[in-house]
C-alpha cells in the first residue's frame, strides 16, 4: 500500500515536471526577446531533467520498466501532474504567471521534502531547489515587470490572473497518495505550504503594482460537464491528450524501437 | 595619419596575424563585408532553431528531448554571441533583424528544407551542424578578432551537436527496418542541400577573393565543400547508408572523392526565396518578432521608471 502510494507520488513529481517542462519548451525559437527564449528553454530544459530523475527512480521502484516507458507509453488518465502545467501557454503574461504560480509552489515544496525520510526524493528535491529557486527569481521578475510595465502589459497579466486563479487550488488540495506520503514523512504535508506560497504571491503583486487575488487560492475544482477535474487523480483537460499525441507520437508509432 | 598610412598598418597587421580589434581603423569594404558575414550567420543561427525545434515537442525519449532541446538553445547562444560581434563594427541588432524581417538581409539556405521525419534531427547534427563546422573552423584564425573569439565558442558546441546527429542516425541504423529506413531518407533529401552550404563554385563566388585577401576566409568554397565530401562518405558507410550521389567515386589519382554536379538552379531558387519553406520560416520569425513587441516594450517601460525611482529627484 505504501509502496504504491511512493510510487504515485513520485510520478505525480515527476509528470508535474515533464509537463510544465514540455509546454515552456514550445517556446524555443519563438520567444519575443533572444536572451528570454534562451532563459525559459533553460527553465525548460532543468525540468525535464528533474522529471527524468523522478522517473528513473519511480522506475527502479516498479520495476522492469525505463523512464520512458513511464513518459511515453502512459495514458492521459494515468499521468498525475496538476492542471496548472497542461494548460497552453497561451502569451507571454500567462506563461510567466503560470510558472511563477509553479515555481513557488516547487520552491516551497522542495524546501520541505529535503526533510523526507526517503533518501531518493530527499535527493532529488535538493538538487532540484537550486533550479527552482532561478526560476521563481526569474519569473517573480517578469510579473513585477509585465506588472508594473505599460497599461497593455498590466491588463495582460490581469487577464492572464483570471484565467489561472481557479488552477491554484488544486495544488493544496491533496490526493490520497499525497496525504498517505505525508502521514510517513516521504512527502510533504501540502497544508503546509499554502500560508507560503499565498504570501509568496501576494509581496510578489505588491511590487507589481497589481492588485492581490482575491482570496485563498480556489480550493474547488473545476467542472467539466459532471467531471471533476483533478489531474493529481488523472481527471485532466483535454489539453493532457493534445499534448501526449505530440510527445508519445514516436513510441506509439513504432512500439519496441530504441531511439 | 593619411588614410594610406592607415591602410598600410592595417594591411601589416594581417601580414603579421594581427587580430584587427574593433576600435582599429579598416577599410570600409572589409567592414561591410564582415558586417554581412556576421549578421548572416547570425540570422542562420536563429532561423535555423526552427526546423530542429518543431522536433522537440516530438523528441521520442527523455534524453533525446533533453539534447535536442539543449542544441536548439546553443544555436540561440550562437545567434547571440554573433549578433554582439557585428555590433562591434557599429550595427545595432535591431537593425540587423530589421534586415532579416525585411528580407535584405539573407540566412543559410538549408533552413528552408523542411523536417519531415525524426531523423531529419539525426541528419541536420550530421550534415547540417558538420558542414557548419567546416565553414567555421577555419573562421576562429579569422582576421576580426570578436569574431574569431566567438567562433572558439560556436566551434566546441557545434562539435557536439554534429555526434549527436551522427549519434541519432546510428542508433536508427541499427534499429528497424522502418528506421533504417527513416535514416536513408533523411540522407537522400539533405545530401545536397548540405553540399549547397558551402556556397557557389569559386569561379562563381563573388566575394571569395577579397575575402582571402583580407584573411577573413581561409580556404575556398570548393576546398571545404570537397573536405566535407571526403570526411562524410566515410562516416556513411559506418552508418552503411548509400549517399545518393551515382557520381561519387574515389579518385587515387587526386586522393580525393569525385563528386557529382551541385543543382545550381535549385540553390538560386532557395536563394530568391523559393525553397520550400521560406515564407514559412519568414513567417515565424515575424510572428515571434511582432507578438513579442509588447513584452519588449513592457520591459522598456519598466527599466525606465526603474531608473527614474532611483535617481533622486532634485529638491
Ligand atoms: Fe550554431
Ligand atoms: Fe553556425
Ligand atoms: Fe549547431
Amino acid at each position: 500500500m505504501m509502496q504504491d502510494s511512493l510510487i504515485d507520488y513520485t510520478l505525480h513529481l515527476a509528470d508535474n515536471s515533464l509537463i510544465m517542462g514540455h509546454r515552456l519548451s514550445e517556446w524555443t525559437g519563438h520567444g519575443p526577446i533572444l536572451e528570454q527564449d534562451i532563459a525559459i528553454s533553460n527553465i525548460a530544459l532543468d525540468l525535464i531533467g528533474q522529471s527524468r530523475n523522478f522517473y528513473q527512480y519511480a522506475a527502479q521502484l516498479k520495476g522492469g520498466v525505463t523512464e520512458d516507458d513511464l513518459a511515453y507509453l502512459r495514458d492521459a488518465t494515468e499521468f498525475k501532474n496538476m492542471l496548472l502545467a497542461e494548460l497552453p501557454n497561451g502569451d507571454w503574461a500567462k506563461t510567466i504567471l503560470k510558472l511563477f504560480f509553479f515555481s513557488t509552489y516547487q520552491y516551497y515544496l522542495y524546501q520541505k521534502l529535503i526533510g523526507s525520510t526517503d533518501t531518493q526524493l530527499s535527493a532529488i528535491a535538493e538538487k532540484s531547489l537550486k533550479e527552482v529557486t532561478y526560476h521563481l527569481r526569474w519569473s517573480s521578475e517578469w510579473v513585477i515587470r509585465l506588472g508594473d510595465g505599460t497599461e497593455e502589459s498590466k491588463k495582460r497579466i490581469e487577464k492572464a490572473l483570471e484565467e489561472l486563479w481557479d488552477y491554484t487550488g488544486e495544488m493544496f488540495l491533496p490526493s490520497e497518495y499525497e496525504s498517505e506520503c505525508a502521514k510517513n514523512k516521504i512527502g510533504v504535508d501540502l497544508g503546509f505550504l499554502k500560508e507560503d506560497w499565498m504570501n509568496k504571491v501576494i509581496q510578489i503583486f505588491a511590487e507589481a503594482t497589481l492588485p492581490s487575488p482575491k482570496g485563498e487560492p480556489v480550493p474547488t475544482l473545476r467542472e467539466g460537464q459532471g467531471v471533476r477535474l483533478n489531474g493529481k487523480e488523472g481527471k485532466h483537460t483535454e489539453h493532457l491528450q493534445e499534448i501526449l499525441n505530440d510527445m508519445q507520437y514516436l513510441q506509439r508509432t513504432y512500439p519496441g524501437c530504441e531511439w | 595619419m593619411s588614410v594610406q598610412e592607415l591602410e598600410t598598418i592595417f594591411d601589416n597587421k594581417l601580414e603579421r596575424e594581427i587580430r584587427i580589434e574593433p576600435k582599429d581603423w579598416m577599410p570600409d569594404n572589409y567592414r561591410k563585408n564582415l558586417i554581412r558575414m556576421i549578421s548572416q550567420h547570425a540570422h542562420s543561427e536563429i532561423v535555423g532553431m526552427l526546423p530542429e525545434g518543431n522536433w522537440i515537442t516530438r523528441a521520442p525519449s527523455l534524453r533525446r528531448k533533453a539534447t535536442l532541446l539543449a542544441k536548439v538553445q546553443d544555436e540561440a547562444g550562437h545567434g547571440l554571441y554573433l549578433y554582439a560581434a557585428a555590433e562591434t563594427m557599429g550595427i545595432s541588432r535591431e537593425e540587423m533583424i530589421d534586415q532579416l524581417l525585411t528580407g535584405k538581409a539573407k540566412y543559410s539556405s538549408i533552413f528552408n528544407y523542411p523536417t519531415l521525419t525524426w531523423a531529419d534531427i539525426g541528419a541536420i547534427g550530421w550534415l547540417v551542424d558538420g558542414a557548419a563546422i567546416m565553414n567555421q573552423v577555419p573562421l576562429c584564425r579569422t582576421s576580426y578578432g570578436p569574431y574569431a573569439r566567438a567562433m572558439i565558442r560556436v566551434c566546441k558546441e557545434e562539435s557536439f551537436h554534429q555526434r549527436q546527429g551522427f549519434e541519432i542516425l546510428l542508433t536508427l541504423c541499427r534499429g528497424s527496418k522502418e528506421q533504417k529506413d527513416m535514416a536513408q531518407d533523411a540522407l537522400n533529401r539533405w545530401w545536397w542541400p548540405s553540399l549547397m552550404m558551402f556556397g557557389p563554385n569559386d569561379d562563381n563566388s563573388p566575394h571569395t577573393a577579397q575575402s582571402m585577401k583580407w584573411k577573413i576566409k581561409r580556404f575556398t568554397n570548393d576546398e571545404l565543400r570537397q573536405k566535407f565530401v571526403d570526411i562524410c562518405t566515410e562516416q556513411a558507410k559506418v552508418l552503411g547508408l548509400a549517399i545518393p550521389d551515382k557520381d561519387l567515386k574515389w579518385n587515387e589519382e587526386k586522393m580525393h572523392y569525385d563528386f557529382g554536379e551541385i543543382n545550381w538552379e535549385e540553390f538560386n531558387n532557395v536563394v530568391n526565396g523559393n525553397g520550400p519553406c521560406n515564407k514559412e520560416r519568414m513567417a515565424a520569425r515575424i510572428k515571434a518578432h511582432e507578438e513579442g513587441a509588447w513584452v519588449r516594450e513592457a520591459a522598456l517601460a519598466y527599466s525606465e521608471k526603474k531608473k527614474q525611482r532611483q535617481t533622486p529627484t532634485a529638491a
